[in-house]
């Protein structure tokens, strides 16, 4: 293929990340921007997939081998996208580079948190546990380096330079402004979980041991705030009975009027989480309609056909705080015709995926529709857009989309689209 | 070009807290002889890639290996070119992070010590035996075949067109179009997701028709193709007459066809008002929605989920037929404001923007949707049809009396008729192999076009179950891949998920006995047979995963930089101390893509790990040939573990069945092992996966146990 100009990936998730590898295995040039220290996104922070129940970190493992093995894609971390201008075939995209205050000589050898004397909540972990203020994104951090939260140090501390051996830590780092020129550009911003707490009597953020399913992922994760042990946030004991409360802000012209297309399948797969590390747990799962669409399907007969798995069509009303960490739940059984009362160790709000780009500062040149999603059809020549800041989709179609979207993007490259 | 061999041992990353280096460096240059053996504190900065640099230019080194951390680790740092070979030896790793470190008197513990001395000189002799892979040339036709003229088929030749690519197109009917080109309408593929929308497969149609880089084939089918990625020959039958060409990649799209809606007795079918949805589409194109008997149809029922979900006859759910049933609603109340229609659903499925089709629906007073299951279906006497349904939101049973019924039937992939569409001449069979359902899927949630055919790609309703948005993208994705396929196997490079190998393996033709073993169990298909029953490779169908290797009794193949020869030097690249007490020495052959990783997120960790254990990374499981066994045990290794990933219905082979292949031979072995009289539990295989980390040291550990039980292998120091 001739060499006709670079590919700028935003976004450096699941999508990002293939779209940049595909286009560059064919042989063009890429460049792979990501707003946060490291790859991976959204999936590096779950336990498993479904319906497999295979770990993220194989697939990201495949292809992180892939990206260190291709010297066509550039990568940038904690680097933002503020503007796309121009036409297909040249783009001047205007990128800030965020400092980290750890260059390129990070050896991640963890010298420098045990004298660290801050912490900060951890974000990858939703939250539930702390790190020291400088710390390794993630165990497949790529790149493999340390970051510093500044927000979080004491000031005018500098522990962590005097115990690094390798003049790794720059407090000094600056902000870098940064012009690249494109032939294309391909959005895979992704998505964010919908603020649970914004539903009205769900008891998000104000009832103890109600969580969202992106707090169940990191539970049920051995890279996890309770390595991988199921146990409810208020006082750790091992959740022996939860509710799924499913379409939680979905299908809500209040709230997100779309449907994430994955929080069905998510709650079936966390309801095996929970079987599998407790048997006799009790699982009770409000639906509206049961998603799992094609071979899906098989996924939701493995979990009915467990024997404390009680599926029932129905609307959670209110949850409020019961008696020593408990919650109660009222729900509609809609096909008995009556109300459900429950008390439960844990609740878990199937939220869904609202697009990372809604409520941010606006990317000049990148449109959104009303949703915040990046719809190809708004889009001018030359820009795309693939995964779940297109369209709430699963791993397996935000991949072949990615792919696809390579495609697309390369085209642009060659004068076509 | 002669070989130089360097060894580089890093000091870095506290390997200088758990090894005495300068010791290490002396074992390199006396045990291993390296003519080049030095250490640096920082091994990865650029001070200390310049020395490797340096004694690249001044002293002639072109093979470096690297005792510092694993090859996951700084791969661009140690890239020393093209002409040089660079192996990692990962002593952090395997040894400073997770082995005890120098006491408080700064002595180093021993144990530790021997490991890292033990690594080096497996290492060494690795790269001593590496050879430099020459790429597999062929002349390749960078020509994509498509097979299947419907919307995927199209749309993939159509995106490969628009990439530069010629494409040749066949299509077993005299008209492009396939399936969806008879819809009345189609579902939206935009915002506002709230109607149907005009069908403009037509003008895909001529789009394709015009377009120079395609070449259509109608009225055709495969005879048959052979050969490999690159230089697949294709022979087509056009009408009676045979056309032959040279294709680089194959795209398999010839669709489905909706579930035979005559089987669904118990819904109806054989009443003249019960109809099947396609049927519904043609006679809402043609603008009369009618009974049999002529009238007008004023109240006409859907029942979703006709013959899907269900082990009677489809189990799985086709995702397309809410929609469509939805869309036919629409046509219902377009054509006529007094008729209405009524849909019978167990879940209504509109993922993601389509809830906007769905409420639109929902806002529509013409339609109905009604929850229930369907218990039975009658004819009353003016030939209405009465609908049983059960389980409904009415919390009793109800009968609803419809002039006109509509099954929603499900789709079933072309591969269920039973004809060949690729007629592939390779030994392991004509068709792509299918998962479940009739589908040639990917078993991949990562990778949806992984294929068991390198070079041809399954796509569109043949793959998986999906509607007609869903095909457009796995078209062009599969274009995509296809390219790849093309661009990568003109370079001689292997694809995913070893992409970029340009390792083959090479077969010593005269020592092969024809036992036909790596021929059946390549999960590929790469190996045809000669006249003699000897292996006859394809290498661009290749893979590059080793199972060959590993299945070949008299080991006779091998990679330029992995081969049976290449362990036993390994095995065999030191003395094995005859201690036996609390410390047996097990060897554990770790599969690069699930098991290797485990041990680096262990090592994050500082996890300490059975010190008397010693790593041997291999490309797959699968790649384990029965003589490592043997060459393992004679060398006095008390125990062998086996770590990849599972296989069973579930498996996550990246080649399909290294794991499970390894677990056959592992039988066989077991029973030699217990002819000998040697504990056959000695060897054992172990499913590992990346969320296994913390397991680790206790999985090492238990073993260890069971093998003081059994006590000193008892060829130790024979």
């Amino acid at each position: 293929m001739k060499e006709q100009g670079k590919i700028l990936v935003i976004g450096g998730g699941i999508s990002g990340i293939t779209t940049a590898i595909e286009a560059s295995e064919v042989g063009r040039d890429v460049i792979l921007v990501e707003k946060s220290p490291t790859l991976g996104g959204r999936v590096s922070g779950f336990h498993q997939y479904f319906p497999k129940l295979c770990p993220p970190t194989c697939g990201l493992e495949i292809n992180y081998r892939r990206l260190r093995a291709n010297p066509h894609v550039q990568v940038y971390t904690n680097s933002e996208v503020l503007s796309v201008s121009g036409e297909a075939g040249n783009f001047k995209i205007k990128v800030r580079k965020n400092p980290t205050f750890v260059n390129e000589k990070c050896v991640a050898c963890d010298h420098c948190t045990a004298v660290c004397p801050s912490d900060r909540s951890n974000d990858f972990n939703a939250g539930m546990d702390k790190t020291k203020a400088i710390f390794l994104p993630n165990k497949m951090a790529y790149p493999p380096r340390y970051v510093i939260d500044r927000t979080a140090c004491e000031p005018g501390c500098s522990k962590c330079v005097d115990a690094c051996k390798y003049d790794a830590i720059d407090l000094d780092m600056k902000t870098q402004e940064i012009e690249l020129e494109v032939a294309s550009v391909v959005v895979a911003t992704g998505w964010k979980p919908y603020d649970a707490s914004k539903l009205t009597n769900m008891g998000f953020s104000s009832v103890p041991n109600v969580i969202n399913n992106i707090m169940m992922e990191r539970l049920a994760s051995v890279s996890g705030p309770t390595k991988g042990k199921i146990l409810r946030p208020s006082d750790q004991k091992p959740v022996e009975s939860v509710v799924f409360v499913q379409c939680a802000g979905s299908r809500d012209e209040n709230h997100l009027p779309y449907c994430s297309s994955i929080c069905c399948l998510g709650s079936l797969k966390h309801a095996k989480y929970v079987l599998e590390q407790n048997p006799e747990a009790k699982v009770n799962i409000f639906y509206i309609d049961i998603r799992t669409p094609g071979k899906y399907e098989d996924f939701v007969a493995k979990v009915q056909a467990e024997p404390n798995v009680n599926m029932i069509k129905g609307k959670v009303a209110k949850i409020i705080a019961g008696k020593e960490g408990g919650v109660l739940v009222e729900a509609e059984d809609i096909l008995k015709l009556g109300k459900v009362h429950l008390e439960v160790d844990m609740v878990v709000l199937a939220t869904g995926m609202e697009p990372s780009l809604k409520g941010q500062a606006q990317v000049a040149g990148i449109k959104l529709d009303e949703y915040g999603f990046v719809p190809m059809e708004l889009q001018q020549q030359g820009i795309f857009s693939a995964g779940v800041a297109k369209w709430p989709a699963d791993v397996n179609s935000s991949i072949q989309d990615s792919t696809g979207a390579a495609l697309k993007a390369i085209q642009t490259t060659m004068g076509v689209n | 070009m002669e070989s130089k061999i360097g060894v580089y041992i890093c000091s870095g990353c506290d390997i200088d807290q758990a090894l005495d280096v300068d010791e290490l460096v002396k074992v390199a240059g006396k045990e291993c002889k390296a003519p080049v053996s030095k250490t640096h504190p920082f091994l990865c900065s650029e001070e200390g890639v310049q020395l490797m640099k340096e004694d690249q230019k001044n002293e002639g080194v072109n093979r470096f290996m690297i005792a510092a951390c694993s090859q996951r680790y700084h791969e661009a740092t140690f890239d020393m070119g093209d002409d040089s070979l660079v192996v990692r030896a990962p002593i952090r790793e395997y040894v400073a992070w997770t082995q005890k470190t120098k006491d408080e008197s700064g002595e180093f513990d021993e144990d530790t010590q021997l490991a890292g001395e033990e690594y080096l000189q497996m290492y060494y002799a690795k790269i001593k035996k590496h050879g430099l892979p020459e790429a597999f040339e062929q002349d390749t036709s960078k020509n994509l075949l498509v097979i299947g003229g419907g919307v995927s088929g199209m749309t993939a030749a159509m995106e490969a067109a628009n990439a530069g690519y010629s494409v040749n197109l066949v299509e077993k009917k005299d008209h492009l179009g396939g399936f969806c080109l008879d819809e009345y309408k189609l579902i939206p593929a935009q915002a506002p997701f709230r109607d149907p929308e005009m069908n403009s497969i037509p003008e895909a149609v001529s789009a394709v028709a015009s377009n120079d880089l395609i070449t259509v084939h109608a009225s055709s089918f495969v005879v048959s193709i052979s050969g490999q990625p690159g230089e697949f020959q294709v022979k087509l039958n056009t009408d009676g007459e045979i056309k032959k060409f040279k294709s680089g990649a194959i795209i398999m799209a010839t669709g489905s066809h909706p579930y035979d809606a005559d089987k669904l007795t118990e819904l109806g079918i054989q009443y003249e008002n019960v109809i099947s949805s396609a049927e519904f589409e043609q006679m809402a194109k043609s603008g009369n929605i009618l009974r049999k008997d002529g009238t007008p149809a004023l109240n006409i029922g859907f029942i979703q989920c006709a013959g899907s979900r269900t082990p009677e006859h489809l189990p799985y759910c086709s995702g397309t037929c809410c929609m469509d049933s939805l869309k036919q609603a629409a046509y219902i109340r377009e054509q006529n404001p007094d008729a209405k229609a009524h849909i019978i659903y167990r879940d209504m499925r509109t993922p993601g923007l389509y809830e906007d089709f769905y409420r639109t629906r929902q806002d529509d007073p013409g339609v109905f949707l009604t929850q229930g299951d369907v218990v039975g279906v009658h004819e009353t006497d003016n030939k209405n049809i009465a609908i049983d349904v059960d389980n409904t939101l009415f919390g009793e049973p109800v009968t609803m009396e419809m002039d006109l019924v509509v099954l929603a039937v499900g789709q079933v992939p072309s591969t269920m008729k039973g004809e060949s569409a690729l007629n592939l001449q390779y030994r392991q069979g004509p068709d792509l192999p299918e998962l479940k359902y009739g589908y040639p899927d990917s078993h991949f949630i990562c990778f949806p076009y992984e294929t068991r055919r390198t070079g041809i790609y399954a796509v569109g309703s043949v793959r998986q179950p999906m509607d007609i948005n869903d095909a457009k993208l796995d078209a062009t994705g599969a274009a995509l891949k296809a390219i790849q396929a093309m661009e990568l196997t003109d370079q001689g490079k292997t694809v995913h998920p070893r992409v970029g190998d340009l390792t083959f393996p090479e077969f010593a033709l005269s020592r092969c006995t024809s036992c036909k073993r790596c021929t059946e169990e390549c999960p590929f298909g790469v190996l045809e047979e000669d006249d003699k029953g000897m292996p006859l490779p394809n290498p661009a169908r290749c893979r590059s995963c080793g199972i060959c290797m590993g299945s070949c009794p008299v080991q006779i193949i091998s990679f330029k930089d992995s081969s049976p020869n290449i362990f036993k030097e390994m095995m065999t690249s030191f003395e094995m101390p005859d201690e036996f007490e609390e410390k047996p020495r097990i060897l554990i052959f770790a599969c690069e893509n699930d098991a290797l990783p485990v041990f680096d997120m262990a090592a994050l960790e500082r996890l300490k790990i059975n010190t008397n254990v010693r790593i041997m990374p291999m490309r797959c499981l699968g790649g384990l040939n029965l003589v490592y066994i043997n060459d393992a045990l004679s060398s006095g290794y008390d125990g062998i573990m086996l770590m990849g990933c599972s296989f069973d219905d579930d498996y996550q082979c990246h080649f399909v069945k290294g794991s499970e292949l390894a677990n056959m031979r592992l039988g066989k072995v077991q029973e030699t092992i217990g002819r000998l009289n040697l504990e056959p539990e000695r060897v054992q295989q172990y499913a590992i996966s990346m969320n296994d980390y913390e397991k680790l040291p206790k999985i090492i550990d238990d073993f260890a146990e069971e093998l003081e039980d059994f006590g000193p292998n008892p060829f130790k120091g024979m």
